[in-house]
């Protein structure tokens, strides 16, 4: 196809770009949800896609439940993590200055990480993937399971989208991050929308870190290193603007595995370098202005 | 259902409230009664928006008593006073830019039974049945304001405080909405007016609260603001 370069390389580095594409999707979609109605930068994003991640293999070592109970449990329990989170660190910093929050959520991320280190290691934990096997397609083997998180973030992100869009609750929490006060004023019980919405966010975390168990190892630092991508992924995208955190999650990941195949050098620092062009030239982010903005 | 002792819907007493250190009401006391509409009146940074804020609980830092249908407000959040059945109309409009005319109509959820049906509000304002698809904050400043008392009458609140819905808009518009005012007043709304236009306030207002410096200095009916018309304009330094 390329000089020098095999299909085979080609596709299956666009799987991976793919793949990490949806966990990008996903982790910056919620970070944006967050940043949208509380204006908080949550540090501690990382560390609850990673504890999705723990809990999912805790489940199974200890509790015997599988993959598939995990993908409803873990979010839950990450999302509960994220209320109590909300309630004891954020709300009593919610009248000061976002720097603040911002500071808060990158010490849970700390202390979340540092007690699962402590507690399991930091080498990475070892999980099967639920569905072994895959398909040759000719031109690059596909794993069953890659394309289930492919297909299956891609469905939550696009139900998020619509949620957000083009329910009641959406037009509440759109509403809410131009002028909660007046939305409160209508009745809305807006400080536990905040708290629910924070959850929320959190559990997609939690719910990405589901998916990444089996693709990934399961270790304490997998959410802080992934974290900085991330928020080069909203930044491109737009803060607080779920389309084009979504469409910049996809777009990086496949860009970053073209990278790999054509210049792996630059591999690392592509999505870094799009982001200092992105704030050079579009510094609202490349997909402002194309949505109604949350 | 109004306070039996004194037979007022609503009354505010010895009402301070602060930003930050700086405190920006005295100790206001009015009352309204059931069907009334009654105005603020005062110059720019009297207290007026913020005797609305705080009877809203949107200005947190607030003391003394609110009584509305015999029901203590002053320790209640915002979103619990609306409930009690206080809609409020702020001055900036605050229409969403994020929503369409439609959905920013329907947003305010209808907390009890007696409110006006989507579609009799689009009657009652048909510039806004016109404009329904457009982004909210697209409408011209008139067309906002009506959006913006017509989302609160959804609600069910029979109160509404409506802060300076006359500011920047052309004469005839002003006319309309005094229209609007004094039909939500014959259907019985109690209605709490800030307004600088005196004009406009006499034209609608049963009685007016004169507030200087965070204090009520007098409270007039429309025939005494009208013989004593130079007191007034000392008031507000026209």
């Amino acid at each position: 196809m390329f000089d020098g370069i095999s299909t085979q390389l080609l596709f299956s580095q666009l799987l991976i770009g793919l793949i990490n594409g949806s966990f990008y999707a996903m982790l910056s979609m919620g970070l944006a949800i967050i940043f949208g109605l509380m204006n908080v930068v949550n540090f501690a994003h990382g560390a609850q896609y990673m504890l999705g991640a723990f809990v999912t293999w805790l489940l199974l070592d200890a509790l015997g439940i599988p993959y598939w109970g995990a993908l409803f449990i873990a979010p839950v329990v990450v999302a509960a993590f994220g209320l109590i989170t909300e309630r004891i660190v954020l709300k009593p910093l919610q009248d000061m200055d976002h720097l603040y929050s911002l500071l808060a959520t990158y010490a849970v991320a700390l202390i979340v990480e540092g007690l699962v280190r402590q507690q399991y290691g930091s080498t990475g934990l070892p999980y099967s993937t639920p569905i072994p096997g895959g398909i040759n397609l000719g031109f690059m083997y596909l794993p069953w399971y890659r394309l289930w998180v492919v297909l299956f973030s891609l469905m939550v992100c696009v139900a998020t989208w619509v949620l957000m869009e083009y329910t009641k609750l959406g037009a509440y929490l759109r509403a809410a991050t131009e002028k909660p006060d007046i939305v409160e004023s209508f009745g809305i019980n807006v400080p536990r929308m905040i708290t629910l919405t924070y959850a929320f966010g959190v559990g997609l975390a939690g719910l990405s870190g589901v998916l990444a168990a089996p693709v990934y190892q399961v270790s304490p630092s997998m959410g802080s290193t992934l974290m900085i991508t991330i928020f080069a992924v909203v930044v491109i995208g737009g803060m607080g603007s779920i389309m084009g955190a979504v469409l910049t999650g996809y777009l990086l990941g496949i860009v970053e595995g073209l990278t790999k195949v054509f210049y792996p050098e630059a591999a690392n620092m592509v999505i870094f370098v799009i982001m200092i062009l992105a704030l050079i030239f579009r510094p609202n982010g490349l997909f402002s202005g194309k949505e109604r903005s949350l | 259902m109004t306070d039996h002792a004194t037979g007022k819907v609503f009354a505010v007493d010895d009402l301070k409230a602060w930003y930050g250190e700086s405190q920006a009401l005295h100790g206001m006391n009015f009352d309204l009664g059931e069907g009334e509409l009654v105005t603020l009146i005062g110059r720019n940074g009297a207290g007026k928006t913020t005797t609305l804020r705080s009877i809203m609980g949107i200005v947190k830092n607030r003391t003394g008593s609110i009584r509305f249908n015999g029901e203590d407000l002053i320790n209640k959040r915002t979103f619990q006073i609306a409930r009690a059945g206080i809609a409020y109309c702020p001055e900036e409009r605050d229409i969403f830019s994020a929503l369409t005319v439609s959905e920013n109509l329907s947003l305010p959820p209808v907390l009890r039974p007696g409110g006006i049906s989507d579609k009799d509000l689009l009657a009652q304002f048909p510039n806004l049945e016109r404009r329904k698809g457009s982004m909210g904050t697209k409408l011209s400043g008139g067309e906002q304001q009506m959006l913006a008392i017509a989302r609160i009458l959804r609600t069910g609140s029979r109160f509404l405080l409506l802060d300076e819905p006359s500011e920047g808009l052309a004469p005839v518009v002003v006319k309309e909405i005094g229209q609007q005012l004094l039909k939500l007043k014959a259907l019985g709304y109690t209605i709490l007016l800030v307004e600088q236009n005196l004009r406009f306030a006499k034209s609608v207002a049963d009685r007016h609260v004169l507030v200087e410096n965070g204090r009520v200095v007098d409270v007039m009916t429309t025939d005494a603001l009208e013989a004593d018309m130079a007191r007034v304009k000392s008031y507000l330094g026209v």
